[in-house]
């Protein structure tokens, strides 16, 4: 979903007095915290990687066996959560899960902000006929709605963990580019940057010591902003039947594997998952916003 | 740059845009494992059937020349021809474009009646308990996955109360879908929800932008009461930009109508793109895509030369 919930200020966003003495970053941080919504939002994503990689640690469960005289329980002393339909522990799925939703949408995420990075700067940079060659390619990749293009995918294969993660990559870097560019084309013109190819300097050079350190706040930004996205997307991936493949799940695996038995009343296998991709999701956003607002970076669309 | 000449430059780029679509679209389709031979013939088909198929359909001969081939059938309303319906792929998408739009326009009006409001609610009350919690609600409503949403929807106010059918007006013309209207609640709720997340957020940031500008100070010394400020002049600046948003929100629209479109069973274009890609039916597969990026591409033209006509300092800003 390449949606863009942005502009203006969150809530509870206030503007920092800079003193003398402190310096840009600690400024950012300080203005960071400041945004209630931002820090719930970074709370949330600590608890949820905790849960998600520590958690088995300590709440064990089989999730490779079938057990098929446990199957569908209510949640309990013995299953906090309840099991699945063939016998697996709903809390420890949800663990499970988790890992991949959080490592398939962090890396999907961060894919598609360096492949958008790196298009948008060098059309940026380019400018004249080679940048409205790239933007209209970017024009024409954002008019076909991503789900359209994996419900397309999942008719022609089914891919790994891997596959997944560069399909999603490469649905997604539409609008990082179109930031990053925008960014670009303020930067170029600048002094320093005049002032090396003035005295030779290359243009990859240019790029690379100049202009992306220069985005490096818009960057990060539009990361968390790709990453939130990608989670939500991920959801979506085994709904559309192009998921991980079982005994493998995601919490959006879970939650379609859930759908109909959601009708029998058994709620333990949909809202965990459910909640947990809203959870996450929305933390990312709040996380992209006080990002944003402490940065004082421009808008996202 | 005077208008006429900003019109034909983005008329220009949007044809540009559809080429490159339909460049895409010709890609997928001979990327295929097989190609469309094997697509057509089925896997059981041997060497020598593909080879013969592929020479009597032309499949043969050098891309480009396919390509212009394809461009040319294209331009005379051709999309191909459906390997399970066996019918031709305009006929069964036009019998069932006008039915995604009628849901998808039913979802993005009841979204924008209710998001507008909502943020200009926001806006006079910003950082107040009901901006906190509108904010918080479009930020979850935002995150939720629709077909996630569309089943709480079904479970709360379809069986724990039986409200609303959970299925969408079934029917193969407009006015069997409009002859049941409680059937169609559920649907457009579901799709409505992240239009008023999304879009209540920029009508609480275009409101509070025009609440700050001068000609509110203005109004306000010269004795105007706030809320007839609010309503004559900040609701009608605030609105234009947020209504050319809509333009761009276009492939957001069709992605929704997607999902709502399954999980409802209602007889659209979002559900015949579904069933085909059950079926591998590549020529409606690609027929959807080429007319929703078409719609989508109009849609931001619209939206731009809107903008541009209607807000002057949109010109002044490019010039």
């Amino acid at each position: 979903m390449s949606a863009v919930i942005q502009p203006g200020q969150a809530p509870g966003t206030a503007t920092a007095t800079a003193t003398g003495t402190v310096s840009g970053s600690r400024l950012a941080v300080r203005r960071f915290l400041r945004n209630r919504l931002a820090v719930v939002g970074l709370g949330v994503v600590v608890f949820f990687f905790l849960l998600c990689f520590a958690g088995p640690l300590v709440y064990s469960t089989d999730q490779t066996h079938t057990m098929l005289q446990q199957v569908n329980l209510a949640p309990s002393g013995s299953h906090w959560l309840g099991t699945d339909a063939v016998g697996h522990d709903e809390l420890g799925r949800l663990m499970y899960g988790g890992k991949v939703s959080l490592i398939v949408g962090l890396a999907a995420g961060i894919l598609a902000t360096v492949i958008g990075t790196l298009w948008g700067a060098a059309a940026g940079y380019a400018g004249g006929w080679i940048d409205a060659v790239m933007m209209r390619i970017v024009d024409a990749g954002i008019a076909i709605p991503a789900l359209f293009i994996l419900l397309v995918v999942s008719a022609i294969t089914t891919p790994g963990l891997t596959g997944l993660i560069v399909i999603l990559g490469f649905v997604s870097w539409l609008v990082p580019s179109r930031l990053i560019r925008a960014e670009t084309l303020t930067l170029k013109n600048r002094d320093y940057v005049l002032t090396l190819r003035a005295i030779g300097g290359t243009h990859s050079r240019a790029i690379t010591r100049h202009i992306l350190p220069n985005s490096v706040s818009t960057i990060i930004v539009a990361t968390t902003f790709q990453i939130a996205d990608a989670i939500l997307l991920v959801a979506y991936v085994s709904y559309l039947g192009l998921g991980v493949q079982p005994p493998a799940t995601d919490w959006g695996g879970m939650l379609s594997a859930g759908l109909t038995a959601a009708y029998s009343g058994y709620w333990w296998l949909i809202l965990p998952p459910g909640l947990a991709i809203i959870l996450v999701v929305w933390a990312f956003n709040a996380i992209g916003d006080g990002l944003r607002d402490a940065f004082d970076v421009r808008g996202r669309g | 740059m005077s208008t006429s000449s900003y019109l034909i430059r983005r008329v220009l780029q949007a044809v540009v845009v559809i080429v490159i679509v339909t460049i895409v679209v010709f890609g997928l389709l001979h990327a295929l494992p097989g190609g469309p031979a094997r697509g057509i013939l089925g896997p059981q088909a041997t060497a020598q059937q593909i080879a013969s198929f592929n020479h009597e359909q032309g499949l043969d001969k050098p891309l480009p020349v396919q390509y212009f081939y394809y461009l040319n059938q294209l331009l005379h309303g051709d999309l191909g021809t459906s390997y399970t319906l066996n019918e031709p792929v305009s006929q069964l998408i036009s019998e069932r474009l006008a039915k995604t739009l009628v849901l998808t326009a039913l979802s993005a009006i009841v979204g924008l009646v209710l998001a507008i409001p909502l943020g200009m609610w926001q806006a006079v009350r910003r950082n107040k308990p009901v901006d906190y919690v509108i904010t918080t609600l479009s930020f979850i409503a935002y995150s939720t996955p629709v077909y996630f949403l569309g089943l709480i929807l079904v479970l709360v106010f379809s069986q724990a109360l039986p409200w609303f059918p959970s299925q969408a007006p079934q029917g193969d013309t407009l006015a069997q879908v409009f002859s049941d209207p409680l059937a169609l609640v559920l649907p457009v709720a579901a799709g409505a929800a992240s239009m008023i997340a999304v879009f209540s957020r920029y009508m609480r940031a275009a409101t509070l932008e025009n609440l700050s500008e001068d000609y509110v100070r203005t109004a306000r010394a010269g004795g105007s009461r706030s809320r007839s400020i609010l309503w004559r002049h900040v609701f009608r600046n605030s609105l234009t930009p947020v209504i050319a948003m809509l333009g761009y929100y276009v492939p957001v629209l069709f992605g929704g109508a997607l999902v709502v479109e399954q999980l409802f069973n209602y007889p659209g274009m979002g559900l015949l793109f579904w069933t085909a890609a059950q079926s591998s039916d590549y020529p409606v597969l690609l027929g959807c895509v080429l007319v929703i990026a078409i719609a989508t591409v109009v849609g931001t033209l619209l939206a731009d030369i809107v903008q541009r006509i209607i807000d002057p300092r949109v010109k002044a800003g490019r010039a």
